[in-house]
């Protein structure tokens, strides 16, 4: 078992002809991903690695039986590229796009309110089902399959704390990386859920980051729904007030979205917080074992 | 994207909403002249700096004569206003604006921000205006009202709850109402991702008056308002941040010694974290991005050798799309004309790491290999301290 993604999931690619739509494609293809074709308007009916391009994605869901979208749009149109998955009756959306307008993104979560989909992201590097199948943009050679879910507001952190975990030899489940944006799909919450009631999930890595207020919101849902042990940092304890640290999400606004705040919130609800982001596959170890 | 507030009151105007009349001035001379196309008798001379808590700091000043807005240019002009925002380097007054003074009834505070938690456009509102919206939430949070708006703009309901909780009466609701709107329209035909009237007036003639104004732009979406990246003031940022920017880096000073290179933002801010953890300091936040090319990296290392804080760099490369080989290719470029003047610890990992680690030891350099991150962090913080 896994969540979301394994290796029958029927991915498909947004961008796809375009040269991180073809990069990525190609590294997904590689890792075993049952990947069948790829939308670009306008080169519909062409063959692009070895597989169907399409005009949209509603004709990629009718001849390839599509199930799953990973978005390379640039920014301008990366909104409208999520809604038509969406409307097409993509069931899980990974959108990598990183700069998309805010209120774009206040449409396109008005947009899902009423679908049935996962959107994962924007600004994100994917999800990954480590031996089975990647959507998105992480090196999938430092996964391993196994027992811990990763759950990430962040990317290459994200990688940091797969690579402990496979030193380990604890492997994951899954791993998500729900981005750096403000305004985002999946949060950990939903995660959480998911984890909770996957049977190969034994513990989950919770990663968070200043701004907002996800993860005490995530402390919280722990508190009353999670039964596995969660290890979990929160990256950017030593970032200075209104200041935005790369992604648009990490800024301590009005004294809010403070890495104090949320490891304490984390660890009055029993989380194992770790202020070592180079120790977190050393304490979930120390919980399983 | 910040703008100043002669900018964001010119652009309210746009939208037909009340802002005092004014005018912006260069010079002592350019100060005093406005007073005549402004006539009255009275006038305000802000300093134009993009940081608030300038009142506190003397950098609005209220003057009833044409002598005091001369001397208040005089003072203002090429000074540096240290406030509460503005770090203890504060920052050089460069430009002046000079409105008409108002007689004030009563004081409020809006803003217009995205709301995260609804995932909406939201108003903030308080009858305590002029003072630091944080204080007061802190010592009276009864007195905000935080309210997103369901629709595609407020409605009349929505309005009126906001324009009853800053206690208006009579007309002066309806008056609300049609600044809400406005306000609301501006913000989202201007792509804010934040609108603050600080204070918003109640004239003593029952008009609404925004008095201050601060607008921060949605970066994101700037490639489709030319018109605000005009207004950008690079005297107002940081110049090795300008300068980084240019190159697709991420970069922020702070006030340590470790120099810091990483790839990505959240990575890069455990980066921080780890070296405060280890007991020193990071002198920057620097995510080289995912985009990186020789040029850019080699840029990088420019700036994080020529900031004298620094006094050992940590390098962290987690290769997925970036790749070492670049890294290394970037810093041998570097020291072609910026040498190394302090200890470098590298810890590179992923896609090209032996090519990347190979470039630099073929070229002899004196640098310091990390088998992982906390070792990096160690390694650094020593040689910062010279062992």
């Amino acid at each position: 078992m896994s969540v979301l993604l394994d290796k029958n999931t029927r991915v498909i690619c947004q961008g796809y002809t375009g040269k991180q739509g073809t990069f990525h494609s190609s590294a997904m293809i590689a890792y075993g991903t049952c990947f069948v074709g790829g939308v670009t308007p306008g080169k519909g009916g062409q063959t692009h690695l070895e597989r169907p391009v399409f005009n949209t994605v509603a004709d990629a869901v009718v001849q390839e039986g599509a199930e799953a979208s990973v978005i390379f749009v640039p920014p301008r149109f990366a909104a409208d590229a999520i809604l038509e998955a969406a409307d097409a009756g993509i069931k899980l959306i990974a959108c990598i796009t990183e700069g998309i307008p805010v209120l774009d993104m206040l449409k396109v979560k008005e947009g899902l309110s009423d679908k049935s989909c996962v959107l994962i992201g924007p600004n994100c590097p994917g999800i990954i089902t480590p031996g089975e199948a990647k959507i998105g943009i992480m090196p999938g050679h430092i996964h391993l399959p196994g027992r811990v879910g990763v759950i990430s507001r962040s990317g290459t952190l994200t990688y940091e704390a797969v690579d402990q975990l496979t030193q380990t030899g604890l492997g994951q489940s899954t791993c998500i990386g729900m981005g750096g944006d403000p305004i985002h799909g999946m949060d950990f919450i939903d995660a959480l859920k998911l984890f909770e009631a996957d049977a190969q999930t034994e513990g989950i890595v919770l990663i968070g980051e200043i701004g907002g207020a996800d993860e005490e919101h995530a402390a919280e849902y722990i508190r009353q729904a999670v039964t596995k042990p969660v290890v979990a940092f929160i990256a950017g304890a030593t970032a200075p007030k209104g200041k935005r640290m790369g992604h648009a999400g990490a800024i301590i606004s009005g004294g809010k979205g403070t890495a104090e705040a949320k490891f304490a919130a984390l660890e009055a609800a029993g989380v194992t917080v770790e202020r070592n982001p180079t120790l977190l596959g050393k304490r979930m170890l120390e919980l399983l074992s | 994207m910040n703008i100043h507030e002669y900018q964001a009151k010119a652009m309210l105007s746009e939208f037909a909403l009340p802002v005092p009349r004014g005018r912006l001035a260069l010079t002592v001379d350019e100060a005093v002249a406005a007073t005549d196309e402004l006539g009255g008798a009275i006038w305000v001379v802000k300093a134009q700096i993009h940081a608030g808590g300038r009142g506190k700091a003397g950098g609005v000043r209220l003057c009833w004569s044409k002598g005091e807005v001369r001397s208040a240019a005089e003072a203002l002009l090429g000074s540096v206003l240290v406030t509460k925002q503005t770090g203890e380097a504060g920052k050089e007054v460069k430009r002046l604006y000079v409105e008409e003074g108002l007689n004030i009834a009563s004081e409020f505070y809006l803003s217009l921000l995205v709301d995260r938690e609804t995932e909406k456009v939201a108003f903030v509102v308080s009858p305590a205006g002029g003072m630091e919206i944080e204080e007061v939430a802190a010592s009276s949070p009864e007195k905000i009202l935080t309210l997103s708006v369901a629709g595609d703009q407020p409605s009349a309901y929505e309005c009126t709850t906001i324009a009853a909780f800053l206690g208006l009466q009579g007309s002066q609701i309806s008056a609300c109402a049609d600044l809400l709107t406005k306000l609301h329209r501006a913000f989202c035909q201007k792509d804010g991702s934040m609108l603050e009237l600080n204070p918003l007036i109640l004239t003593a003639d029952g008009n609404l008056v925004a008095l201050d104004a601060k607008f921060v732009a949605d970066s994101n979406a700037l490639y489709r308002h030319p018109e605000l990246v005009a207004l950008r003031d690079l005297d107002e940022e940081d110049p090795r941040e300008v300068e980084a920017s240019q190159f697709g880096l991420n970069y922020i000073a702070l006030d340590g010694r470790i120099g810091c290179m990483v790839n990505g933002a959240g990575l890069a801010m455990a980066t921080m974290d780890i070296i405060q953890l280890k007991g020193d300091k990071p002198a920057n936040f620097l995510d080289v991005g995912g985009g990186v090319t020789v040029d850019s990296v080699c840029e990088a290392f420019k700036l994080l050798f020529s900031d004298d804080h620094v006094k050992a760099v940590l390098v962290n490369i987690f290769g997925g799309i970036v790749r070492c080989d670049v890294i290394a290719n970037g810093l041998l470029e570097a020291i072609k004309t910026h040498p190394m003047r302090v200890p470098v610890v590298m810890r590179l990992v992923g896609t090209n790491e032996e090519e990347g680690r190979r470039l630099v030891k073929d070229a002899g350099l004196d640098v310091r290999w990390a088998a992982d991150l906390d070792q990096a962090a160690e390694y650094a913080v020593a040689a910062a301290r010279g062992e």
